[in-house]
């Protein structure tokens, strides 16, 4: 597989299926696991973090939910090669940098990926469209025992997994949903919730994970604490706190539609409206806008869009991918200027 | 009301800082308040805040005993991890135990795994024995602290304190 195939299909997490998927985008899990006889990769020497890509490059090429993936080498892929694969969730922000001796493993339909070398030895992860964390962890558990048979982990039976940075020690773990939350934002109670989640030890980040700022009515939350819960009382966790945040933007939804339903209706067509016409328009531009519209499809007020071909758009208008797309370096001007023909072409078929 | 850095913008964010007991209120605009939240931020990183919390309220000696350990495994020592906020590899969880098992407590609100296991799918020879066992134990006494057979949760608990008390000895 090569990255230029990847543009070709739409990632499994983007398929707008699974349950709530009118409010949940997705559902990740992703475990940090390290070798023990190699130091973290930030305390490696070059020598040791080729020999880490190796072992572990062997191991993942055994485990059968990975034989068919792919490996990067990051060192060989250009900047927009990783920045598409960052856009496409595949990989953090902060695997782009210093990418020297670090990898990155794909599998195929893109459901799994697995970045070598990262802060941790492994960062193995696993997105599913809509609520759906048991069956994400499920899959990830099958390929981490299947791993562990191959590898010798860094373990200890009071510690748990063992990690670079102690706040991801015990499980290793990190589960998060992508929500889509417009009506709780619109109506001004996010604060008020996000401020509820910070006090139950969860965090808040923004659609591209740590350090990136919530935009477009789109809140990725995830768990802080690894260790001294179970994988399952973690999860257990993380989904009653999710039903809640669901149940109040639906109580918020259901408001609107009573209270102001012209004033939504107008926002979401003209929304619609600025997609379909505009000749230039910036990336977060057009998710504010994508996210109404797709508001408007879960209230079923726009009809011949679906969810799916809204949350390729999503995807395909960020800047990486448009270059991709035409296979051709742009200035920011010009991504302008393609982002909006790419939006009208697409909607304008329907 | 104007900002009180700058002097030209309207001042929209209120800040009250507190350095060395002395209270200080100010006013700042977007601009300035950003500068100086980044400036903060670089003051205050996570590896500060994660060094800090592990040497919240220990006494001046033991600050200096933990400042010159050092893992033989990887080279990384005590002070390295306080600067940097990251361990160097699994074995320095062994040498800074002392230190980070209560730092893991505040992090976490408890220092005992009882999640998954690699052990349980591992054949046996990799692993030192005493270490296999004393795991088993400690799964087998999670499930019975669920099942609530305490008579027998403590008995493992005697048999994990015994099996630990061995282990340190051979150390």
């Amino acid at each position: 597989m090569q990255i230029n195939d990847l543009l070709n299909h739409t990632s499994e997490w983007l398929k707008g299926t699974g349950p709530h998927s009118d409010i949940v985008i997705s559902s990740r899990i992703r475990l940090a696991r390290n070798l023990n006889k190699f130091p973290f990769p930030h305390w490696a020497n070059k020598a040791q973090l080729d020999q880490i890509i190796k072992e572990t490059a062997q191991a993942m090429s055994k485990v059968s939910l990975l034989k068919t993936s792919t490996l990067f080498e990051l060192g060989k892929l250009d900047s927009v090669d990783k920045q598409f694969l960052v856009e496409r969730h595949l990989m953090s922000i902060e695997h782009t940098q210093k990418t020297e001796h670090k990898a990155l493993l794909v599998s195929e339909e893109e459901i799994i990926s697995v970045m070598v070398n990262e802060e941790d030895h492994l960062r193995i992860q696993l997105m599913q469209s809509g609520f759906n964390l048991f069956e994400a962890w499920n899959i990830i558990n099958t390929v981490d025992d299947a791993l562990a048979k191959l590898l010798d982990y860094a373990y200890l039976a009071d510690f748990g997994y063992l990690t670079a940075c102690p706040t991801n020690t015990g499980t290793g773990m990190r589960g998060s949903v992508m929500l889509h939350l417009p009506a709780l934002v619109m109506s001004r109670q996010i604060e008020r919730v996000l401020a509820a989640i910070a006090k139950l030890s969860f965090t808040t980040r923004g659609l591209y994970g740590e350090g990136t700022q919530a935009s477009g009515n789109f809140f990725q939350i995830s768990n802080q604490v690894s260790l001294g819960h179970s994988e399952n009382e973690i999860i257990e966790n993380i989904n009653g706190l999710i039903r809640q945040i669901i149940e109040q933007e639906t109580q918020a939804r259901e408001i609107m539609l009573s209270k102001s339903r012209e004033i939504l209706e107008d926002r979401i067509n003209r929304s619609l409206g600025i997609l379909k016409s505009a000749r230039i328009i910036t990336s977060q531009e057009t998710i504010e806008l994508l996210s109404m519209v797709r508001l408007g499809c879960d209230l079923g007020m726009i009809k011949d869009i679906t969810r799916r071909t809204i949350n390729e758009l999503f995807i395909t208008t960020q800047p990486a991918h448009l270059q991709k797309l035409e296979n051709k370096k742009f200035t920011s001007q010009e991504r302008d200027l393609r982002r909006a023909q790419l939006i009208r072409n697409k909607l304008n078929l329907l | 009301m104007l900002c009180d850095i700058c002097g030209k913008n309207p001042a929209t964010v209120h800040l009250t800082e507190i350095i060395d007991e002395q209270m200080n209120e100010l006013h700042l605009c977007e601009d300035c308040a950003r500068n100086k939240s980044q400036a903060m931020e670089q003051q205050f990183g996570l590896s500060d805040l994660l060094a800090g919390m592990a040497d919240f309220q220990k006494p001046a000696t033991e600050k200096e005993e933990a400042v010159n350990l050092k893992c033989q495994a990887c080279g990384l020592t005590y002070a390295d991890f306080k600067k940097i906020g990251r361990l160097g590899c699994g074995e320095c969880y062994n040498v800074f135990r002392k230190y980070l098992a209560p730092l893991l407590k505040r992090i976490h609100g408890s220092n005992q795994h009882i999640g998954k296991t690699p052990l349980i799918s591992k054949p046996a020879v990799k692993t030192d024995k005493n270490k296999a066992g004393l795991q088993e134990l400690k799964i087998s006494l999670q499930e019975a602290i669920q099942r609530e057979a305490f008579e027998e949760a403590a008995r493992l608990r005697d048999m994990i304190k015994e099996l630990e008390g061995k282990k340190n000895a051979d150390q």
